[in-house]
């Protein structure tokens, strides 16, 4: 049995026994190794993709440094959002305070890179020493003519959700300050996507086909004007739910603008995002482009998708990720490759989502709310794990333990989103866990892994 | 001699002119080092039994940790206080008591290294005194005093509590590594009779360089203890189950008998002022005799670092190292000309940045750019004194960030970059080769394999040099070629 620390024993259950009710969304046990990060890191992973702004961390050098490019979001123009910028407090600025030292970097990066806006990360001591943020960026965007918006993202302030928060906050006061005019009936913006390996690019295009206008991508390749007008769009839609369907919910209440929430990973979920939006617009034509979308994006991946099956069937995997409604989606994309999810997992899901995760999982999946290296090592071998689906912190548990990866987190290279990203997937997770090399690292497993075997005379 | 030319920019030698120099930001963009907790957690993870924890909000131990992981590719856990609102309004005793004792109910470590960050070190934690109160004044902390840790374990576990102060705007990488490595000796080393024993201080080098310290201490017969020694725990064999602590590392008893050791060898040492080392600590405290010598990085410097052995044991250098340094001889020779009048720009750490720019004097290459995330302000005079041929011939940059280190290197135009993976984004927009030296090297497998010290390091950096300077010429010829 794997052992809990007792503040932690409400964080995790196994489902099938009555409904899964976690105490979650709470600041992490002291000592426990929790995976997650804090609050400056949910504000900089949401808005690091918008590509034409300075994105300016306020604090000593280390946020900064873990930080940058940290997500290989990709752009299709400038590529601002790829560089690192700091204040690189001091001593004496944590003495004397640092505001000439954030006025004076926001007036020289300004000059030197002509962004479209930009932003200032508040880390922990910031908050500490009473920096008057806020006044500084209203100062330089009076001074540069550009908007220069702060987020309170100090890292003591809770999770990585409260820094989600800010970064909505921070977003809500670009949007609703661009142009609108020109914008059409069938229009929508792409709320957490990040445009990771160019994911958000196949979405645009699946949209595009079905005769969808794009106005704002939040964030990924995102650019400023078009965040000050996404206003204008019809419909939101709502990707990776824990970090923007606050924004969601705001746009909605100042600016009248529906969301759905979609997923974009496996097939079902992505034919039942673009199914949805067609629905919303209700235009019969649109309807008709979508069903030939799907039909014909579907008959691609599947071959791909039951040639990989063949190999991984009744395997058994572990998820532990950043937000519970990509697990779910993990959890359907899995089944669809023969594999069950035995433990599933993430750094910042309500309790809500693990309910739902609960009831869709097979009996006796072990749930879990901001799990650390202890349980999750235990559980892998508790579980007799195959496949780990998780992020780079996760990984090396994984290897220590023979146990095969897929990264579905940052440093993912290759689009894992859309049809083709389901392809994409059944070949990532074929190509760990049938690879020859636990032939040399499985031997305490009691679960075999069908590779070549060395012929023997 | 040295003259400043620039706030932060150095001209070794002062006869000369300087190429140019490069102006100097208020901000920082793309930084050329890590935060000082890193460096610490770093350091603490080479001792057995020891979990790294870092009093402060729980993204820093995450950052630390995911950031590690991605160059030694090996798990590593770093607790963390989690200092949420309310603890840094009213103070984080409370987090770091519960957090020490729920890590060591979890881990049942030896040692837990505890590290300040920022956050902590700005609302003035007095951590010492924190420890103090819960370890008890002269015994170790025992994990039954905590009332409010999640359960008491079954019997009293001895758990050293070592502490360094890490604030990340105090210094860099090294300073938190060095400070880390002086906290745990001042802590727990202990006097006693005068032994054979020799310790090894090494700065940031690779696992693989930690393994070949040891050989070549070994082959002349050194009786030694490598303090920290995270080759094992960082670059772990496949494992049949988990183990919450990695096994190896230096062990408290090595640390203990630092105490008693006849001599302590720093190699590196190149802090911000104010920055202790533990030979300082071991000089002051036990009377040790204490020799400061750089990174030993090719034929001059591992030199150094051998006649120092020798003249420790009073043993010869053996057969087999000898060899190793009669061939690096002979690469050379056969190698010159591919290297001979070539340029670098060489950037990262100090101890590895000096090494590496002695090093490359020595085999015809002119380091024309040799820059540092760094603040020891002594990097330009070190090169000066050990590699003269140089002076007048490099720009040293200081508490450089790699943007200045980009413009530095285009006023130069050199054959290759030298420093980590980080630079890569310069060295594709100049169209140079980049050697991934030192840490972090984010984009490469074999990070922890990568070999820097001793005549076997030098041979090794050598062949990837030539090679990279070779398969450049080689691809951009119109015809290509199958000699060299």
């Amino acid at each position: 049995m794997v052992e809990l620390l007792g503040t932690r024993e409400r964080q995790v259950a196994r489902s099938g026994a009555g409904r899964v009710e976690l105490d979650c969304e709470k600041q992490s046990t002291s000592g426990s190794v929790s995976q997650r990060a804090c609050t400056f890191c949910g504000s900089r992973v949401v808005l690091y993709p918008i590509a034409d702004a300075v994105h300016l961390v306020h604090g000593p050098i280390g946020c900064a440094v873990y930080t940058w490019d940290i997500r290989g979001a990709l752009s299709s123009g400038p590529e601002l959002h790829r560089l690192s910028f700091s204040t690189d407090l001091r001593e004496r600025h944590v003495v004397f305070g640092g505001e000439r030292q954030l006025e004076e970097s926001l007036l020289e990066l300004i000059e030197r890179h002509s962004p479209r806006a930009a932003f200032v990360y508040a880390t922990c001591i910031v908050g500490v020493i009473g920096d008057d943020v806020d006044a500084v960026c209203r100062t330089v965007a009076e001074r540069t003519g550009i908007p220069v918006i702060p987020v309170g993202s100090e890292g003591f302030r809770g999770s990585k959700k409260q820094g989600y928060d800010a970064a909505c906050t921070a977003l809500m006061s670009l949007i609703g300050t661009g142009d609108t005019t020109g914008t059409g009936r069938h229009s929508v913006n792409l709320l957490g996507d990040f445009n990771l390996a160019g994911e958000i690019w196949i979405i645009a295009e699946y949209l595009r086909r079905m005769g969808v206008e794009v106005v704002a991508n939040l964030t990924g390749d995102g650019r400023v004007d078009d965040i000050r007008r996404a206003h204008g769009a019809a419909l939101n839609l709502v990707q990776c739910s824990g970090s923007t369907t606050k924004l969601a919910k705001q746009m909605q209440a100042s600016y009248g603008i529906p969301f759905q929430q979609v997923s974009y990973f496996g097939l079902d979920d992505m034919a039942a995002a673009l199914y949805g939006i067609a629905e919303h617009f209700k235009d019969p034509a649109m309807l008709q482009r979508t069903r030939e979308l799907v039909a014909e994006e579907i008959a691609a991946a599947l071959p791909v998708v039951a040639e990989c099956r063949a190999s991984l069937e009744g395997k058994r995997a572990a998820i532990y990720v950043g937000g519970a409604f990509k697990a779910i989606s993990l959890v359907k994309a899995l089944r669809m490759l023969g594999v069950r999810s035995v433990l599933v997992g993430s750094q910042t899901g309500s309790a809500e989502d693990y309910a739902y995760l609960a009831g869709l999982c097979d009996p006796g999946t072990v749930i879990v709310d901001d799990s650390n290296p202890a349980e999750l090592s235990g559980f892998l071998a508790e579980e007799k794990v195959d496949l780990f689906v998780g992020g780079v912190k996760e990984r090396p548990l994984a290897y220590k333990l023979g146990v095969a990866f897929c990264d579905h987190n940052h440093e993912r290279k290759i689009p894992l989103e859309g049809f083709v990203g389901m392809a994409n997937f059944a070949l990532e997770v074929r190509a760990s866990v049938c690879s020859p090399v636990w032939q040399f690292a499985h031997r305490n497993r009691s679960t075999s892994i069908s590779v070549p075997q060395e012929v023997v005379s | 001699m040295t003259a400043r030319v620039g706030p932060g920019v150095a001209l070794a030698g002062s006869d000369r002119t300087p190429r140019g120099t490069v102006p100097r930001s208020v901000s920082t963009t793309n930084a050329c080092r890590m935060c000082m907790p890193l460096g610490a957690c770093l350091a603490y993870t080479g001792f057995e039994g020891a979990v790294p924890f870092l009093h402060g909000s729980q993204g820093c131990a995450t950052y630390i940790r995911r950031y590690l992981i991605s160059h030694f590719q090996e798990p590593m856990d770093i607790a963390s206080s989690s200092v949420g609102e309310a603890a840094t309004v009213f103070g984080g005793e409370e987090n770091l008591r519960v957090g020490i004792a729920n890590v060591t109910r979890v881990y049942q470590p030896q040692m837990i290294g505890v590290a300040t960050t920022c956050l902590t070190e700005t609302i003035g934690e007095d951590v010492r005194g924190m420890l103090l109160r819960i370890a008890g004044p002269d015994e170790p902390a025992t994990s039954t005093d905590g009332g409010s840790a999640d359960r008491a374990p079954d019997g009293p576990t001895t758990v050293r509590l070592v502490h360094a102060s890490t604030p990340a705007y105090a210094g860099t990488q090294a300073d938190g590594y060095q400070a880390a490595v002086a906290a745990t000796v001042e802590r727990l080393a202990e006097p006693g009779p005068r032994t054979e024993q020799v310790v090894l201080l090494p700065g940031i080098v690779s696992t693989a360089d930690l393994r070949h310290l040891r050989e070549i201490a070994d082959g002349l017969g050194v009786q030694h203890s490598v303090l920290p020694d995270y080759s094992d725990r960082l670059d772990g064999a496949a494992a049949t189950r988990y183990e919450m602590l990695p096994p190896g590392g230096a062990t408290l008893a090595e640390v203990a008998a630092s105490g008693s050791a006849s001599a302590a060898i720093t190699l590196g040492g190149l802090v911000t002022p104010g920055t202790r080392l533990a030979g300082e600590v071991l000089a002051d405290s036990f009377g040790i005799a204490h020799h400061s010598l750089p990174l030993p990085i090719g034929i001059r410097l591992t030199d150094r670092f051998t006649e120092q052995l020798a003249e420790l044991s009073g043993r010869p250098v053996p057969a087999w190292l000898a060899a190793e340094r009669g061939r690096l001889v002979d690469a050379y020779v056969d190698g010159h000309k591919h290297v001979a009048e070539r340029t670098a720009v060489v950037f990262g750490d100090e101890d590895l940045v000096l090494g590496l720019c002695v090093w490359l004097a020595e085999i015809g290459i002119t380091p024309t750019v040799c820059a540092t995330g760094g603040r020891s302000g002594r990097l330009a005079q070190e090169i000066s004194r050990l590699a003269p041929e140089l002076d007048g011939r490099v720009q040293v940059i200081d508490d450089g960030d790699l943007e200045m280190i980009e413009a530095a290197a285009r006023q130069v135009a050199p054959d290759l970059l030298i420093g980590s993976s980080k630079g890569y984004p310069v060295a594709r927009r100049l169209g140079v080769p980049l050697i991934r030296v030192g840490l972090p090297i984010h984009d490469r497998v074999g990070a922890q394999r990568v070999r820097h010290l001793g005549y076997r390091g030098a041979q090794e950096l050598f062949d990837r040099v030539a090679n990279a300077l070779i398969e450049r010429r080689q691809d951009s010829s119109p015809v290509g070629y199958a000699y060299m």
